[in-house]
């Protein structure tokens, strides 16, 4: 039978405020490869790790500049060259009446980049991972706070993050399998 | 419910309602609300609902399936009137789902959390009035299986369709917002799906709830991602929303005909439409309460909050109808001042002044605060805002196209019975839908109530 190899640490905490605070001491004992998993987004988590990523705004704005080109372009495209029609005299290059349907596949694809680009780099869908081995962890989506360091990361040793995630105060720490 | 025990004094007053009662953790909060949708045990009440949504669903069906064979000549339009109940209830189910998108996105800008308790169920309001609405210019086209050709796509005709129609701006604006809508209360609703999954019992819906949650986590890095996109999403949902009834309103004022071509038309119909919207969003969440139980997050600051936004979307209508009237005077134009002489002692005033009850006077009951706290009051003047709403597309499509400029062509315009059937079997398809979801989906967003609840609140990581 094979032996799981470890995915990492896993340290459970009964309040956001033990999470937050046991999340900067783990960032200052120096490691690196760590995540915390919560029933709600907090704000100060985000600080205490110190994530940082604003990829996911540039890719809105590109899929809203994409979109207004894109319908802009369709309403000249079909006006003007592919099927021009006089509609009551209106110039074939409406500009005015062009703004609506450009507005809503600006709207449009800016929503969908937004929506896309946020599970894309969230990695989603992902029906498997490690962190789900471990039992307790249904309840990271109730009312429980997980802080997991990660095996890979480079000051990672088995017995002595054990000892060190011990001194966080948790409620309990679990091995989590791959 | 918290009821004050001993008279509130000026010296001791009254604790403010709170937009959640006290007492819940994580725990139970996550418990009572996950149960409404996992629980084995459905209410009476749920049955009935459906039952009657389900049944005037197949009237629909039935309706509509004649429509299709007869044509649309079942309909009671005709000339002038060519837009009956058909626009009529468009521009209403539209309108209604405007407050969905407001709750969520622009109270979410605003950074109020009352909205968060009831922000789920308001957009799924916002999306099955959006499919309501979207049935009738689908078939008020006549020949429903061609309605493809309004998209611009590349065809063997050779045609395109015109881009300085406000029709097709209607097709791009209304699917737009159907699409959006969809997005941001799917994107809402991850988390909690997550929360069924793991609090199913059944394999069967842990299979359901956990294909529907995409494997969320609740990783801090994506709850940073997340609500990074939340936030743009709510962005970008603000102005759709405003220009969604924009557009609508150009149907009518890019027109000719008295009584259509005003310029107070887009912000009026989009203050109508928050209007619209917010009195069906209470016709929904009294009974919802009740009947879940929910008045431990559905509080009476909700109820009040909503009715301050009702009387004060009511004032802005209350304005447009008064521009509306001043201007008809003021420009000097006849068939203008015909029009609105015809809207008050026309043939259609009985109408008209009852809008203009159901609209304008009703609502002033809210200026006191113990109307706003009164759940009976507040059910029935949201339902008279229902029906004043809807007597306010009627007198804007029909009454104005009845009378125009020749008064040879003058005609009247009653709905038939299957225009009748089809309005009635959409209010049916709206409660069967809305059944559903209840049933099926977390109806309150769990995730965000967990942000408000006191023992959420965290100060900075001491370093």
């Amino acid at each position: 039978m094979p032996v799981p190899r470890l995915y990492g640490l896993m340290a459970e905490f009964e309040t956001p405020q033990e999470l937050v605070d046991a999340a900067a001491m783990t960032r200052e004992a120096g490691f690196t490869k760590l995540d915390a998993y919560t029933p709600y987004p907090i704000e100060a988590l985000t600080e205490a790790l110190d994530i940082h990523d604003h990829r996911l705004p540039a890719v809105v704005l590109g899929g809203g500049i994409v979109g207004g080109l894109a319908g802009y372009a369709l309403c000249y495209w079909t006006s003007v060259i592919e099927y021009p029609l006089n509609i009551g005299g209106k110039p074939f290059h409406s500009a005015p009446a062009f703004i609506v349907p450009t507005f809503e596949t600006t709207i449009l694809f800016a929503a969908f980049a937004a929506v896309l680009g946020m599970l894309a780099l969230n990695g989603l869908p992902m029906p498997y991972h490690p962190v789900f081995n471990t039992p307790r962890f249904a309840l990271a989506s109730r009312d429980r706070f997980f802080l997991c360091i990660e095996a890979k990361d480079p000051k990672f040793d088995h017995d002595a993050t054990w000892a060190f995630l011990t001194t966080l105060k948790p409620t309990v720490v679990m091995d989590v399998e791959e | 419910m918290s009821e004050v025990p001993v008279r509130p004094t000026r010296e001791n007053p009254a604790p403010a309602p709170g937009i959640l009662a006290p007492g819940y953790t994580f725990t139970t909060l996550t418990d009572k609300l996950a149960a409404i949708a996992l629980s084995r045990r459905t209410p009476l009440v749920w049955f009935i609902g459906i039952a009657v949504g389900f049944s005037l669903s197949m009237a629909l069906l039935g309706a509509l399936g004649y429509l299709v064979v007869r044509g649309i000549g079942i309909w009671g339009v005709n000339q002038p009137v060519g837009w009956g109940f058909e626009i009529v209830n468009f521009v209403w189910w539209i309108g209604i789902g405007h407050a969905g998108t407001l709750i969520s996105a622009i109270l979410l800008l605003l950074r109020q959390p009352w909205r968060n308790s009831i922000n789920r169920f308001a957009e799924a309001m916002t999306i099955f009035a959006v499919a309501c609405a979207g049935i009738y210019p689908a078939f008020h086209t006549g020949r429903p299986w061609l309605d493809y050709w309004l998209i611009p796509y590349p065809n063997t005709m050779g045609m395109w369709p015109n881009f300085r129609s406000p029709l097709i701006w209607d097709v791009f604006a209304v699917s737009t917002y159907a699409t959006v809508s969809l997005l941001f209360w799917y994107v809402g609703m991850i988390p909690d799906l997550a929360t069924l999954r793991d609090r199913a019992k059944k394999l069967s819906f842990k299979v359901f709830y956990g294909m529907l949650a995409l494997g969320w986590r609740g990783s801090a890095r994506h709850w940073a991602r997340y609500e990074t996109a939340s936030l743009l999403l709510a962005g970008l949902a603000t102005p759709l929303v405003v220009s969604v009834h924009t557009v609508v309103s150009f149907d009518f004022a890019a027109g000719i005909v008295p009584g259509w071509h005003a310029t107070i038309f887009p912000p009026y119909f989009v203050a109508g439409a928050v209007y619209a919207g917010f009195a069906m969003v209470l016709t929904l969440a009294i009974p919802l309460r009740k009947v879940y139980g929910l008045q431990d997050f559905i509080t009476k600051k909700h109820l009040d909050n909503m009715a301050k936004i009702l009387l004060a979307t009511g004032l802005i209508v209350g304005y447009g109808y008064c521009v509306e009237a001043f201007m008809a005077f003021y420009s000097g134009n006849t068939y203008e001042r015909f029009m609105m002489f015809n809207r008050l002692e026309g043939p259609y005033k009985h109408m008209y002044w009852l809008l203009l009850f159901c609209n304008l006077v009703a609502p002033q009951v809210f200026w006191f605060r113990k109307v706003r706290q009164s759940v009976p009051w507040l059910f029935v003047v949201a339902m008279i805002v229902n029906v004043g709403m809807w007597l306010e597309r009627y007198i804007i499509v029909v009454v104005s196209l009845h009378r125009d400029y020749l008064p040879s062509s003058w005609g009247m315009y009653h709905g038939t019975i299957w225009d009748w059937t089809t309005f009635i079997g959409t209010i049916g398809l709206f409660l069967a839908l809305l059944f559903l979801f209840i049933r099926l989906l977390p109806m309150i967003s769990i995730f965000e109530m967990r942000a408000i609840l006191p023992e959420a609140k965290v100060h900075e990581a001491e370093e």
